[in-house]
């Protein structure tokens, strides 16, 4: 069945229906329930699954992410949902010292089913501790895998995949998404993790963006085709596991790349995605790779300045045209 | 109870004495001086109840039913080991005796142990997991927390307190403002008992109570053991922070003393059979240490696996 739904919908329709499948599968996170989600992603699921299986859980991020942990060491399948990807600081013990370290610690011989959901990234005007991007400390973690959709069918199909998989996964949803619409195929089979998609085909210069990015990206290669510059735009969507092969098949064609991710610059995933073309396709690379992110500041509260420091598609066309 | 608690004595002696010699790498924090309150507490737990260990977690592996041979083999490294090496002392699991891990963050166990609750709850079964923490671990907000959680959802956890005095080297006086953990339970409206926790009998007694209300949907204890290390924080830790008379006072609490001239005195058990029990365990542990020095370290190439499920990492080119 094909219906238009947001990005917000299709997150809750993938996670209804692993609900519906499989009685292990629960969510816990603040105000998950009655509320529908601080950004309604769990929206009506506990009128369907009632509170034992949405589950509102005091303002404990730690515990949250804890007690996903030891209930996915003993046979469920917990999706927490932390209020902001912010807040997920204040749960890094429990996800980074037990979470995608339990298995490798204990030999191997324990499985961790487990989803941390986490919205993520600037535009709502929330200032510096409600609007970060966080994905370079996440993908920095032997033992966690990161999703990060643009798209409704990729969050659905992606979430699916999410729920599916026997290790941690940190699936970040970006709240300025939350409202954007698509096409999506409630019956696809779940999109693999770690399988790029290839949002718009070009010849001439590769831009690897993610989530709200990708949608910067496009318009950007709109306007870059208007100078006879055809980008290709191609969305990781997991960045952990990250499929390299389609990153080095367009490179290997356009010879020019270019990574715009929402994050600080310093520091950032954007660069070890960098490090790798350069270790892995130097010899096909015909200028630098370019980085476009946020600036290295706090994300600011006032309008004017939030805008200025969130890259956006002028600043992607900008970093282009530099190179032809 | 008496075989579990010199079991672990003489694990940890053991382990002292090869880690002064070189042969252990790594830290080993011992548990002399504590046995009764891991015995005490899972002598009344079945196989398929959990627990949450710490950084001090050999003597409750041992008493929830851990093989020693496993154990030594995990302190020496070698690919036989619990974890096949990767974890050593402070990270012992044994999923199949529910032992959710020892556990290197203080505090960590807290959380674990009520997403563990949470899930004996979720999915109808009886059992418990039981907590065990130090004093030191009552200072961090995952212990609130996790009493906070367990309490408003009735979870089947019994918080089990190692109050051995110290945090490391901070004497309680200095590191909270009580004296008993357990007066900490008022603040979730949750049972908290404060038991000397070198009278085995008295642990087990009140740990019996605690599982018996958890299993029965009551929710939650907090149960506080005092109780000793009588060693230092870690092997090598010099201990200035006390003085000899108070380790001297605790040295004759000694738990195991204790439970043998209870055992003499009551006609539990004669000379002879404590003689035997003894006996049995130290070949046990020459077993266990011949077994773990016999075994092959793991291949440089299994550092890459078991990160995750499905996904081998690149070996160094």
């Amino acid at each position: 069945m094909i219906k238009t739904i947001t990005y917000s919908e299709a997150i809750r329709e993938g996670m209804r229906k692993r609900m519906k499948e499989n009685p292990n599968v629960f969510i816990l996170g603040e105000d998950v329930g009655e509320f529908g989600g601080c950004f309604g992603v769990t929206g009506d699921l506990i009128k369907e699954f009632g509170a034992e299986r949405v589950r509102d859980t005091p303002i404990s991020e730690g515990a949250i992410v804890g007690c996903a942990v030891g209930a996915a060491a003993t046979g469920l399948r917990p999706i927490a949902e932390l209020m902001f990807n912010d807040f997920v600081t204040v749960g890094m013990d429990q996800l980074v010292n037990q979470a995608a370290k339990m298995r490798y610690m204990f030999g191997g011989k324990i499985t961790l089913p487990m989803v941390v959901r986490l919205p993520a990234g600037a535009g709502t005007r929330a200032a510096a501790q409600h609007s970060q991007s966080l994905e370079a400390w996440l993908t920095h973690v032997p033992g966690l895998k990161v999703v990060y959709p643009s798209t409704p069918q990729d969050a659905y199909g992606l979430i699916l995949s999410a729920i599916d998989d026997d290790n941690p996964v940190v699936f970040m949803e970006h709240k300025l998404l939350y409202a954007t619409s698509g096409e999506v195929d409630l019956d696809i089979d779940p999109i693999p993790l770690g399988v790029a998609d290839v949002k718009r085909e070009g010849e001439d210069v590769t831009i690897i963006a993610t989530a709200k990015m990708v949608h910067e990206a496009l318009k950007a290669a709109e306007k870059l085709s208007e100078d006879g510059i055809e980008a290709e735009v191609i969305d990781p969507r997991t960045l952990y596991p990250l499929d390299k092969e389609t990153i080095f098949k367009s490179v290997e064609k356009t010879n020019k790349v270019v990574i715009v991710t929402e994050e600080t610059k310093r520091g950032s995933y954007a660069g070890e995605i960098a490090a790798i073309i350069m270790e892995e396709r130097f010899d096909y690379l015909d200028a630098p790779i370019l980085r476009v992110c946020c600036l290295d500041t706090p994300i600011p509260f006032s309008p004017v300045l939030e805008d200025y420091v969130i890259p956006n598609s002028n600043d992607i066309v900008n970093a282009i045209k530099k190179m032809f | 109870m008496y075989r579990t608690m010199k079991k672990i004595r003489e694990f940890e002696t053991k382990a002292a004495e090869l880690f002064a010699e070189g042969r252990i790498p790594g830290f080993v924090h011992l548990y002399i001086g504590e046995e009764a309150v891991a015995t005490g507490v899972s002598a009344n737990l079945k196989d398929s109840d959990y627990i949450t260990s710490t950084h001090r977690g050999h003597g409750h592996i041992i008493a929830k039913g851990g093989d020693l041979k496993y154990m030594f083999a995990e302190l020496f490294g070698r690919v036989t080991g619990y974890c096949k090496g990767k974890g050593g002392s402070m990270h012992i699991a044994d999923a199949d005796k529910g032992i959710l891990g020892a556990n290197g963050i203080v505090g960590a166990g807290h959380n674990i142990a009520v997403g563990a609750g949470l899930s004996s709850k979720y999915r109808g079964t009886d059992q418990v997991c039981v907590c065990f923490f130090g004093d030191g671990s009552t200072n961090q907000g995952t212990f609130h927390e996790s009493l906070n959680m367990a309490s408003i959802w009735k979870l089947p956890v019994i918080f089990v307190c190692e109050n051995n005095l110290y945090g490391i080297s901070m004497h309680q006086s200095r590191h909270q403002a009580i004296q008993d953990v357990a007066d900490r339970a008022v603040a979730y409206n949750i049972p908290g008992v404060v038991v000397d926790g070198n009278d085995v009998l008295a642990v087990y007694e009140a740990a019996n109570e605690a599982i018996d209300r958890a299993r029965n949907g009551q929710g939650p204890t907090l149960i506080e053991c005092k109780t000793y290390r009588h060693r230092g924080h870690f092997e090598g830790d010099p201990t200035v922070y006390r003085d000899k008379e108070e380790v001297q006072e605790w040295l004759e609490k000694d738990p195991i003393l204790r439970l043998i001239n209870y055992m003499l005195e009551n006609n539990v058990a004669t000379e002879d059979d404590i003689k035997n029990i003894n006996k049995e365990i130290a070949s046990e542990i020459d077993e266990a240490i011949k077994f773990a020095e016999e075994s092959p370290f793991p291949p440089v190439e299994a550092a890459v696996e078991d990160i995750y499920t499905d996904i081998v990492e690149e070996v160094r080119r």
